[in-house]
């Protein structure tokens, strides 16, 4: 049978305030356990939740940034589960009355196909605390220091058919959160997470299967191979004839598989009802409207400009807009450099992106800078140097040899320009290889690559190669 | 709509209350009295009312987000019933 995948995904994204979502404690990563979860964190009798301004404030640009509708009057609700990281026994969410509604996404797919995904809601609510089970062997032990860090849960629509598009969506819901500046983003501390409600059905059927909802996956690699997994092994039970349990499971990245965590069953009544210690909260329309003007240029609106400013493919844009950082580099290097912008965006997406990827470095402590790169740029554009040649350089200036001129000095890499120094290193490789001369005279053309390749070695990859062939066709004529 | 021995066991469970086998059978009767209480206002037509989510007649304040607490962990780990290492003890708990 041909089955078709039904992909929705919930995303958490924690907010970058410095002040927990309603109390006073702190929200930087890393401190000592349990020094920055203060009584209403760990929800000790009497205590009052103040919700906190720019949460409220955090979460609209997001909905102004995904055209959702944002609610002028919106609630807060008590999810309540009882598990030791979460004090209170409930969990403050939204429920019926979110924050923000009914928004949009488009993303660009790896054939350029594009297609737009909903968001149904995004609404704040707090994070729970973390527990510690390899720590002691009879006691789980509990850090609360999370405990209250605001986030923005992210519901989609069951829009998405297949991985690629939820990896897809996933990338831009990320990279719009980092340009709104409302959070790192950081998956490995846990800024990011995603949960992925993954269903099969026949192809044409209009009525959705039973779905998974597989957890807490802090990856876009993690979300793709889970999603995969789930997919095989639903298809692989539904054509056994078997039937999809409704049930949350766990992403083993070690094992690259999926399993069962809880049924659905007792988990999913969390009996919510509007918390007494929380009013509705109003937001101003003249509120929404003064961050509507504040909204900075989007990633959308930013490959837009890039493809008509600097005349660069869609791939190319797409690419380096993705990080607000990559992009930003990118521009400083166009405006420092004469070469043109296709060739800044191949460094930057190539050789650039390579040893940052290799080094674990993030773009904004790049060892060469915006201006170094532009510098070497430049060298290539006048004909200093050759491409090939640019790349050692990138190297010594990745090792922190200096700015290009000062490599160049240094290791005599200025390429060769000179005609007459050309020919003679020419005339000496023809004179040097008889048989093969005779070989490219009788007609194998194939041969005349061997001889560059010669003019080259014997120059050090100095010569300039367009000069190199244009002096060999000459002269082998 | 009465509720039955079964739904107060599973309420009971989810609240982790923990409930006598002999009294199952009165909660149901007095729960089933609330609910049908309740149910009384299912005849009033509230079509045009917006949803009461909160008595008071107010909206909620909001705080500036500054850090206004420090560290009192040593406190609050005094009066847990058992602390380690920083940490808050509970009993094993196995996803």
């Amino acid at each position: 049978m041909q089955w078709e995948t039904v992909i929705g995904l919930e995303i958490h994204v924690q907010l970058a305030t410095n002040s927990k979502i309603f109390s006073g404690a702190s929200t930087a990563y890393g401190a000592e356990p349990n020094t920055q979860a203060c009584a209403v964190d760990l929800g000790l009798p009497g205590v009052l939740p103040v919700l906190n301004k720019e949460a409220v404030r955090m979460a609209v640009m997001f909905g102004l940034a995904v055209d959702a509708k944002v609610a002028e009057r919106s609630v807060f609700a008590r999810k309540n589960y009882f598990y030791p990281d979460s004090p209170k026994g409930y969990q403050i969410s939204q429920f019926e009355l979110p924050i923000v509604e009914h928004g949009t996404l488009e993303i660009v797919l790896g054939d350029g196909e594009r297609k737009t995904i909903g968001i149904t809601r995004a609404h704040l609510e707090e994070d729970a605390g973390k527990s510690l089970h390899e720590e002691f062997s009879d006691s789980t032990g509990i850090d609360l220091n999370r405990c209250g860090t605001p986030l923005i849960e992210i519901v989609s629509e069951p829009d998405m058919r297949s991985a690629e598009e939820a990896v897809a969506y996933m990338k831009k819901i990320h990279s719009i959160v980092r340009y709104l500046g409302i959070s790192d983003g950081n998956m490995q501390e846990g800024s990011f997470r995603c949960d992925a409600n993954v269903s099969m059905r026949p192809k044409g059927q209009e009525e959705f299967g039973t779905r998974t909802e597989t957890k807490n996956l802090n990856s876009f690699r993690f979300v793709e191979r889970a999603i995969h997994y789930e997919i095989d092994r639903q298809i692989d039970v539904l054509e056994n004839g078997r039937e999809i349990v409704q049930e949350t499971r766990l992403y083993d990245a070690n094992k690259d598989e999926t399993r069962s965590m809880r049924s659905k069953e007792e988990a999913n009544d969390y009996r919510y009802f509007p918390d007494p210690d929380l009013l509705p909260v109003v937001i101003e329309p003249s509120f929404i409207e003064e961050l509507r003007k504040q909204l900075p240029e989007l990633p959308t609106e930013k490959i837009t400009r890039f493809k008509q400013e600097y005349d660069l493919s869609d791939y190319d844009a797409e690419n380096l807009v993705m990080n607000k950082e990559t992009a930003k580099y990118f521009e400083e290097v166009v405006k420092n450099s004469n070469a043109k912008a296709k060739l800044a965006a191949n460094w930057v997406l190539g050789d650039l992106s390579a040893v940052l990827n290799q080094d674990d470095i993030e773009i904004n402590n790049c060892p060469v800078s915006a201006g170094m790169l532009a510098g070497l740029l430049d060298r290539i554009e006048d004909n200093t140097i050759s491409s090939k040649i640019a790349k050692e350089i990138f190297q010594a200036m990745w090792s922190g040899e200096g700015d290009v001129d000062a490599i160049i000095e240094a290791k005599g890499l200025k390429q060769i320009t000179d005609s007459s120094e050309i020919e003679a290193l020419v005339e000496q490789v023809i004179n040097d290889n008889p048989g093969q001369l005779e070989q490219y005279k009788s007609g194998k053309d194939k041969v005349f690559g061997f001889f560059v390749g010669q003019v080259m070695k014997l120059s050090k990859g100095k010569a300039n190669p367009q000069q190199v062939n244009d002096l060999l066709k000459d002269k082998m004529k | 709509m009465p509720i039955t021995p079964e739904e107060v066991l599973k309420i009971a469970n989810l609240a982790r209350l923990q409930i006598k086998q002999d009294e199952v059978e009165q909660y149901a009767i007095d729960l089933s009295s609330i609910i049908n209480l309740v149910e009384q206002m299912n005849a009033v037509d509230t079509k045009d009312i917006q949803p009461m989510a909160h008595p008071l007649d107010a909206t909620q304040r909001l705080r500036e987000d500054k850090v206004t607490e420090n560290n009192q962990r040593d406190k609050f780990q005094a009066v847990a019933p058992s602390a380690e290492k920083g940490l808050y003890l509970v009993p094993k708990v196995i996803e």
